[in-house]
């Protein structure tokens, strides 16, 4: 109690025998220094993201068993993916991270109109991969390859139906038993890409926020915790797509 | 006597300065143009790879590729590699946790069939 009474009063009066240290407005008052500060927020900042490791990881063992399990099944779902599509994903997230990064880099060496320019460029890009997200997913709505009542074994048990997909890998036509597995592997496609798309549009929807406070004039004055936790977020999402694309994509071309 | 004294106060400033610099460590853009271009490479590289009739080593190579984007990622973009030890320690304790139990849960999985044909 009497410490915090001499605090106030040594701030005022520049700390002559009150013991209380310089430290920047953004500092509170239970942390001793500015960079225990620090260190306290972006631990507890990767502690957060190593919960995020475990329930993803949850959806890539899932996704590995039931592949082990159904290999043909889960090789003719691949191929129905786009490459071109999520190889350009990949670019643009990465670019992403780019910008983002030099977000961060624009916050530390204060420069506001560079921090701006960066978060808007990273929000474009993260509206630009949801933007082809959709179109991958708007293309699985019209194959009804989306689970659920509607979903089509067609392009499975007879592949020649398909002429864009059967041109390119001449898959043999699976059995019903094998072609029905397909819709676990687009179940865990759907849950896996949508789990990172919501994380994707939550970090799109903070971004907005912090471009906003950033053109008010903040994190450019010292205080940058925010958009470097932000930051970690976003590369740490950025990390998750670069497992997902070649497990999704890549793995199952030779079947 | 005073002058190994000397050394050591020395040295604790230096250290002490070290380790306030890593706080305040500023990755240099110059840095974030190699990292950016190195993953963009690696995309490519993997996305080629892919194209190839490898077998068992498809997987493991488009893993391999994932694996060593995502440290360059988590060295560099989120700056590990300039963190605190309790950043560097708490990285690689989830890395650890995570690997452990996707590996075990596999292993059973996997090896759950055998002997049964």
């Amino acid at each position: 109690m009497s410490d915090s009474t001499v605090a106030v009063s040594g701030a005022q009066a520049e700390g002559a025998h009150s013991g209380h240290h310089e430290h920047p407005p953004y500092q509170r008052h239970h942390f001793e220094t500015i960079e225990q500060q620090m260190d306290a927020t972006s631990f507890a900042m990767w502690l957060f993201l190593l919960t995020e490791i475990m329930f993803f990881g949850g959806l890539f063992t899932a996704y590995l068993i039931y592949r082990n399990w159904y290999y043909p099944a889960f090789v003719a779902g691949s191929h129905q993916l786009n490459i071109f599509w999520g190889t350009a994903n990949t670019a643009v997230l990465i670019t992403s991270s780019f910008t983002m990064a030099m977000g961060v880099w624009c916050a530390q060496t204060r420069r506001k109109g560079g921090l701006v320019l960066s978060l808007c460029l990273t929000l474009l890009l993260g509206l630009v991969f949801l933007g082809i997200k959709s179109i991958e997913y708007s293309e699985k709505i019209e194959k009804h390859h989306v689970p659920g009542f509607h979903y089509s074994l067609r392009s499975f048990t007879d592949p020649a139906s398909d002429p864009e997909i059967y041109d390119q890998y001449h898959d043999k036509p699976l059995a019903l038993d094998m072609a029905r597995h397909t819709e676990m592997y687009f179940g865990l496609y759907f849950a896996m890409t949508g789990m990172h798309a919501l994380h994707m549009i939550i970090g799109c929807a903070i971004l907005g926020y912090l471009i906003f406070r950033a053109q008010a004039g903040d994190y450019t004055t010292g205080h940058v915790t925010f958009v470097e936790n932000f930051g970690l977020y976003w590369h740490f999402v950025d990390i998750i797509w670069i497992f997902l694309f070649p497990l999704l994509y890549l793995i199952s071309r030779h079947g | 006597m005073s002058a190994p004294h000397e050394h050591q106060h020395q040295h604790t400033k230096d250290n002490d300065d070290a380790t306030h610099d890593d706080h305040l460590h500023i990755v240099p853009p110059r840095t974030y143009i190699i990292v950016g271009t190195i993953l963009l490479i690696f995309t490519a590289l993997t996305v080629w790879a892919s194209y190839l009739e490898l077998g068992v080593f498809n997987p493991v190579i488009a893993l391999f590729i994932a694996c060593v984007k995502a440290t360059v990622v988590v060295l560099f973009f989120m700056h590990v590699k300039y963190s605190s030890k309790l950043t560097k320690l708490t990285v690689g304790a989830g890395v650890f946790t995570f690997l452990t139990l996707i590996a075990m849960t596999l292993a059973d999985y996997f090896t759950r069939a055998w002997g049964r044909w």
